[in-house]
């Protein structure tokens, strides 16, 4: 159990590898870049959902690669609409499920419905409908595809586009750094939303991410995950280190995995000591041009954040008092 | 013929869509389409209406919220305006690309800037091309009836298109009119259940809304196009059953007093039932003035509107909507368009009335109707003309 975290299942406790599914729901032929830490993370969170669930997509690199008429990577029922509204589109699917098993007209067994969009489709251009689905307490998970940029339209800064990384609108230069904001706190904006489950995973950290998809699939109303996806294309990194480094992203701390339980924190995954925020920047080309100075600023915030999240889940209260509305009618 | 009773139009369409069994309801609030969500909220609120109501944080979001129920397969309604409709552009061609029948009405009010509550048919003239069955109704009896058939045709495996009811904001939603409505027995033996072609089913697994390379975009355009146009033999056998059913028969293009009409008039919307005053008023003149009234605006009945304009000597056509710095507005352009490949034309002169909000009253159309002979026989002076414009 310490193994894998805090991110038990009671269903999944004694999980080892080959007990995990075979069943292929992002199938093989697909388009993505070879070592894309996104399809990888698409496959196994298909895996942890189970064949009973249907998935709203955003606009972005998984809905490129997976779908061009005719052929198509989902076994799962899917739907694209468009990149800001994967939420709302959810929202509708859950809208019908409810009132259609109300009246009779579906029986068994509900899909779970999951909504999945890249960290443009969710920070930026698709946090207005998402934080209406939130509120609204829709019951799905949405999964956000964190890697960070926009790679598909070829790779532009985001809100989620770390502090110095070079992207093709935050180009280094004699009067810039790369990109000079901080990386925008999606996961504290979801827990304000004061929604029953929030998480971090990577791929790099498998049964992590498989037993908090499953929770977060099996706790009625919202939940999200931010899934750190890396991305040899946009990150500029050789295709060989994708799960590397997510490994080195969660043992620098700059993407530690924990969850928030009903506004309560847990770290997930506690690496005993830090490693330099160097091993993690140096294999990425986004970060060549940063110098020491710029190095210290981002291993004093990355530092510093640890210590406050940690905190977090120190603190004896959750954030927010969990409130379960009365059921009506 | 049943009972007649008076009731705000908004609420009867709001009745209508219950009668209807809409299962799914996703809706923002917004002037002068509020009445409708407000009455359908409370009719769920009660339990008269077994429906999900989702209040979405925008009109982008109950569209796409739409989309996702009609893909899932629950009968889904929305009702919109201006500048909601105009958030939902991008969702709209969306809809119908994915030929999801949802329905909608659009109270039609003016497009900003500047602001402006009041009605035209600046909305959804800036959406003609979304690729939606259109109809205009211009009472409250036809706003209600026309919400019923809408389902009817939009859910027909032949048609599959999402429908729009325009109704005028304001002078047609917030008036109250005598109408007859129908028993739910009635409605039901008229409209079945939602048979879904597609839906989103974990037992059955489909993809939706995969995109399409250049070899393939071409084809789904055409698809679509042919989907839109055959969509006009469903729609007619539609209006043809609810006209047995209750004795309410609906045109493609609609006739007011044209037997022997020199000069015609054409216009949409409930701004027909004025120009009707005036026609009466100037055939009792002596005037051989006539109306015609295009119920079916997508998909556009040539057919229809050729045999009614062509043996006109002169077409007046009436926009509530303008198309700035184009070649005409939107109707008119339509109009002329459709003629244009007859031998023998009438000419078309073409006007916009009554833009936001601005009232129209009979005498507006007996001036217009003045104006457009006397530049008929001296040659138009211009491309278009404003009506009752100062300045």
């Amino acid at each position: 159990m310490e193994k894998f975290g805090r991110a038990e299942s009671q269903k999944f406790d004694t999980y080892a590898s080959r007990m995990l599914p075979r069943d292929e729901f992002f199938t093989s032929g697909h388009r993505a870049c070879q070592g894309c830490g996104e399809a990888l993370a698409v496959r196994w969170v298909c895996k942890a959902m189970g064949k009973d669930a249907i998935i709203a997509n955003a606009t972005g690199c998984m809905e490129i690669v997976s779908s061009g008429m005719p052929q198509t990577s989902w076994m799962h029922p899917w739907i694209h609409v468009a990149f800001e509204n994967t939420a709302a589109v959810a929202s509708g699917i859950d809208t019908a499920l409810k009132i259609l098993e109300r009246k009779g007209k579906l029986t068994g067994k509900m899909p779970k419905v999951v909504a999945m969009g890249g960290d443009g489709g969710t920070s930026d251009i698709g946090l207005q409908a998402l934080s209406g689905a939130l509120e609204r307490g829709t019951n799905f998970t949405y999964f956000c595809f964190d890697n960070e940029a926009y790679m598909n339209t070829g790779i532009q800064r985001s809100s989620a586009t770390p502090y110095g990384a070079m992207t093709t609108t935050s180009p280094p230069g004699k009067k810039s750094i790369g990109q000079h904001t901080w990386k925008k706190d999606m996961v504290a904006i979801a827990v304000a939303h004061e929604i029953p489950y929030v998480a971090t995973v990577t791929p790099s950290y498998l049964f992590d991410l498989f037993f908090k998809v499953r929770k977060a699939l099996e706790t009625p109303g919202p939940a999200y995950i931010s899934v750190l996806s890396v991305c040899p294309t946009g990150w500029r990194s050789a295709t060989d280190l994708s799960v590397r480094l997510g490994r080195l992203a969660v043992e620098t701390g700059v993407f530690p995995l924990y969850e928030v339980v009903e506004g309560k924190y847990f770290l997930t995954v506690q690496p005993p000591k830090l490693r330099p925020v160097k091993d993690y920047l140096r294999p990425q080309g986004r970060f060549r041009h940063l110098r020491e100075p710029e190095i210290n600023f981002i291993q004093q915030q990355v530092q510093a954040r640890y210590e406050l999240l940690l905190q977090k889940c120190q603190a004896p209260f959750p954030e927010f008092a969990p409130v379960h509305l009365p059921e009506v009618g | 013929m049943g009972q007649r009773i008076g009731m705000e139009v908004s609420i009867a369409v709001s009745h209508a869509v219950q009668l209807a069994r809409a299962e799914a309801i996703a809706a923002y609030p917004i002037t002068p389409q509020t009445h409708i969500v407000e009455h359908l909220s409370s009719l769920v609120a009660n339990g008269e209406l077994e429906a999900e109501f989702v209040t979405v944080e925008s009109e982008h979001s109950a569209m796409s919220a739409c989309v996702g129920s009609a893909a899932t397969g629950a009968r889904t309604y929305t009702a919109t305006s201006s500048q909601g409709l105009a958030l939902m552009h991008e969702i709209l061609f969306i809809a119908s690309g994915m030929r999801l029948p949802i329905v909608m009405s659009v109270a039609n009010r003016a497009l900003s800037a500047p602001l402006n509550i009041w009605n035209d048919h600046g909305d959804i003239m800036a959406e003609k091309d979304i690729g939606w069955i259109q109809v205009f109704v211009e009472n409250g009896q036809e706003s209600f009836d026309h919400h019923i058939m809408a389902f009817k045709i939009a859910e027909n495996h032949q048609v599959l298109l999402p429908t729009i009811i325009n109704l005028d904001g304001f002078i047609l939603t917030h008036v109250v009119e005598p109408l007859e409505m129908l028993s739910q027995e009635t409605v039901d033996k008229f409209l079945p259940p939602l048979v879904p072609y597609h839906r989103l089913d974990h037992k059955k697994p489909v993809t939706m809304g995969a995109f399409a390379l250049p070899e393939l975009y071409a084809e789904t355009k055409m698809a679509h196009q042919v989907a839109l146009t055959n969509s006009y033999q469903p729609i007619l056998e539609v209006w043809r059953e609810w006209g047995e059913l209750t004795g309410r028969h609906y045109h493609p293009v609609e006739h007011y007093r044209t037997e022997g009409a020199k000069v015609l008039l054409l216009i949409m919307g409930s701004l027909a039932e004025v120009a009707e005053v005036a026609v009466d008023e100037m055939q009792d003149a002596g005037q051989a003035v006539g109306l015609i009234k295009p119920r079916l605006w997508r998909p556009f009945p040539f057919q229809d509107l050729r045999q009614a304009l062509a043996g006109a000597e002169l077409v007046i056509v009436c926009d509530r909507a303008m198309s700035l710095g184009g070649a005409a507005n939107p109707v008119m352009a339509e109009v002329r368009s459709a003629l244009y490949p007859l031998a023998k034309k009438p000419p078309v002169l073409g006007y916009a009335v009554g833009l936001g909000g601005r009232d129209v009253q009979p005498q507006a159309f007996k001036d217009l109707v003045a104006h457009a002979l006397s530049e008929i026989k001296q040659g138009p002076s211009e491309e278009y003309y404003m009506v009752g414009v100062r300045g």
